[in-house]
């Protein structure tokens, strides 16, 4: 929420081109934006309002308001405890596979993007073409053969599984090599050469500190695309203790289902906490971040 | 040409020329690697695999075409496909056309808290698709369902959301709500990045807001509008998380060939038929960059003629 208030000003004063032209609000626009902002936080409310909920009031009591006493503690407890604490088993897996895969594909997509903009290098081109044809390939097409490489490697049901796909980031890379065009100037460079600096020092000390806004843009996109990948660790991982939260929370989902009425009732109250915990890292680091990856996507999306 | 032979003349100069190319393969290297051990690898074995065929009699035999032949005369994949192509014609321009009037609204200077709006309807982005389509199957469901209580406390009977007549705009809804904010960044960034000078010239000609919108606007948008698309067209043809999901609150309308993703995988983990598995996606995968590149081709030979 302080994010939110430290953005404003930012804001205003970038938008202060538009404020020049004096023109006054709206009411009619902000209104009809009122109803795309209740459609936007309306299912989180819910969220929020049903996991802090007794087991028997979520059944009894209306959807969009508080249940008669406040629960969200005690749904916490349960869901931390439930089966052992498996639920931060799943956590913690899940923070493993982003941090390390989406801070390695970052790294990885920096560095390959710097060289593409900035070394001429035969077969560069090439190259980049392949990356924007692997852009669009559709995760599915890969992910059944990835399955089945992975099984003779011996990796299939391993952390590893998970995490050598979730250091790719071929947008990441398209992303890095336009963002570094602009972002390092070549005098820069030129002079740095000229003072006898190695490349790998060049990279280290200079250029990493002037991409750093695009990095931390293809971070955040690819901890997201990490943080909520369902369909590959599905796939890859039998052994629920290498469950990710997603895969864990929709096996409770099934077991709800499947389940008699009276063992369900207990899980739904698991599924809402668990699915609420899940959900608060994510939004806090793009709250936190906003800055970073406003700017560092703007460069991407206008220059093709 | 003419700078490759001065430096071939001046040995002085090919060192560093040299040393320059090392460092850029090196730094390249080590994405390259990663890029193909997950998708050249996996996407030539996919390849490979879907020319054979697993019979009862002599194994794992070479097939040809046959299992491209086979998936193409299979209703169930067919069935599948159209059901994602209809999906793609309807969900993602209502998708986009509310992306592009949100981001227009942020940026006309004439709304009152746009932060505040941009960050939140952004927000479900961040929600993973596992979650949000457990949230609004639980809302659309009839045991702690919102849609079922709001009919009970109006007395009215709403219609069943889960039911086959509904699912798909159901699923929709899902995937508009984790989008459409996505999508409106996307834009906002590119409407950010007009020069200023574009305005003040409108306003010297005496544009409006709508005239400033219509031809200054909404052209610096296209191609940030063509990425949001083709993202969009790849993303539809993948659909699997969310009927994936939701097929558990409702087994009987959601198959297990749903969409052509759900097929594909259900084909190879409950079929054990790895290779016509592996056929089926490498076809979806290919009617997906036709139809990308087909959208690409076409808004490229529009702009031409205007």
């Amino acid at each position: 929420m302080t994010a939110v208030a430290e953005a404003g000003p930012a804001v205003a004063a970038r938008h202060s081109p538009a404020a020049r032209r004096r023109r006054g609000k709206s009411p009619t626009l902000t209104v009809i934006m009122l109803v795309m902002f209740v459609y936007a936080v309306l299912p989180l409310f819910w969220l929020l309002a049903n996991a802090s909920k007794s087991g028997a009031d979520l059944f009894s009591t209306f959807g969009l308001w508080f249940g008669g006493d406040f629960h969200l503690f005690a749904n916490i407890g349960d869901t931390l405890s439930y089966q052992n604490g498996i639920f931060l088993r799943w956590f913690g897996n899940t923070v493993l596979y982003s941090v390390v895969g989406a801070g390695g594909a970052a790294l990885l997509a920096t560095i390959g993007g710097y060289a593409l903009a900035k070394y001429d290098f035969p077969g560069r081109k090439l190259l980049f073409a392949m990356v924007l044809g692997g852009i669009s390939i559709p995760g599915t097409a890969l992910a059944v053969p990835t399955y089945l490489l992975f099984s003779r490697v011996g990796i299939v049901d391993t952390p590893w599984a998970v995490l050598i796909p979730a250091l790719c980031s071929p947008f990441g890379l398209y992303l890095m090599r336009v963002y570094a065009a602009d972002a390092v100037p070549d005098s820069i460079l030129e002079s740095a050469r000229i003072d006898g600096a190695g490349e790998l020092r060049i990279f280290r000390t200079i250029a990493l500190r002037l991409l750093a806004p695009g990095f931390v843009t293809v971070l955040l996109f690819s901890l997201v695309a990490t943080w909520n990948n369902y369909f590959l660790p599905l796939i890859v991982l039998n052994t629920p203790d290498w469950f990710p939260l997603t895969v864990g929370l929709n096996q409770w989902n099934a077991q709800a289902n499947s389940g008699t009425s009276g063992a369900g009732d207990a899980t739904y109250q698991l599924i809402l906490t668990g699915s609420l915990l899940s959900i608060v890292p994510l939004i806090v680091a793009f709250l936190v971040l906003q800055r970073f990856w406003q700017s560092g996507l703007a460069t991407g999306s206008v220059k093709q | 040409m003419t700078a490759q032979a001065a430096e071939a003349g001046r040995p002085g100069l090919a060192r560093p020329l040299l040393r320059l190319r090392v460092a850029g393969y090196a730094f390249f290297l080590p994405f390259f690697v990663v890029f193909l051990v997950t998708v050249v690898a996996p996407l030539a074995y996919a390849l490979y695999l879907s020319l054979f065929q697993d019979r009862l009699i002599g194994g794992t035999v070479f097939a040809g075409l046959a299992n491209y032949t086979r998936a193409l005369g299979d209703a169930l994949f067919g069935a599948g496909l159209l059901r994602v192509a209809l999906f793609l014609v309807v969900q993602v321009p209502i998708m986009l056309l509310l992306a592009l009037g949100c981001a227009l609204a942020i940026d006309s200077g004439r709304l009152r808290w746009p932060s505040l709006f941009r960050i939140t309807i952004f927000m479900p982005y961040a929600v993973p698709a596992v979650v949000a389509a457990l949230m609004w199957g639980y809302m659309y469901g009839d045991q702690f369902g919102l849609v079922g209580q709001i009919g009970h406390a109006l007395d009215v009977t709403l219609p069943d959301l889960l039911s086959r007549s509904w699912m798909l705009t159901s699923i929709g809804n899902m995937v508009t709500w984790e989008y459409v904010g996505y999508n409106m960044i996307i834009l906002y960034a590119a409407l950010r990045a007009i020069p200023e000078e574009l305005y003040e010239a409108a306003e010297i000609d005496g544009a409006g807001a709508i005239r400033t919108a219509w031809s200054i606007k909404l052209p610096a948008l296209r191609p940030a509008l063509l990425v949001a698309t083709i993202f969009s067209i790849i993303g539809s043809f993948q659909l699997f998380n969310e009927p994936n999901i939701v097929q558990k609150l409702a087994p009987a309308v959601i198959s297990t060939s749903y969409t052509p993703n759900m097929y594909a995988y259900n084909l190879a983990f409950n079929g054990q038929q790895i290779n016509y598995s592996a056929a089926v996606a490498v076809l979806l995968g290919l009617v997906t960059v036709v139809v990308a590149y087909a959208v690409q081709l076409i808004t490229a030979r529009r702009e031409k003629t205007l």
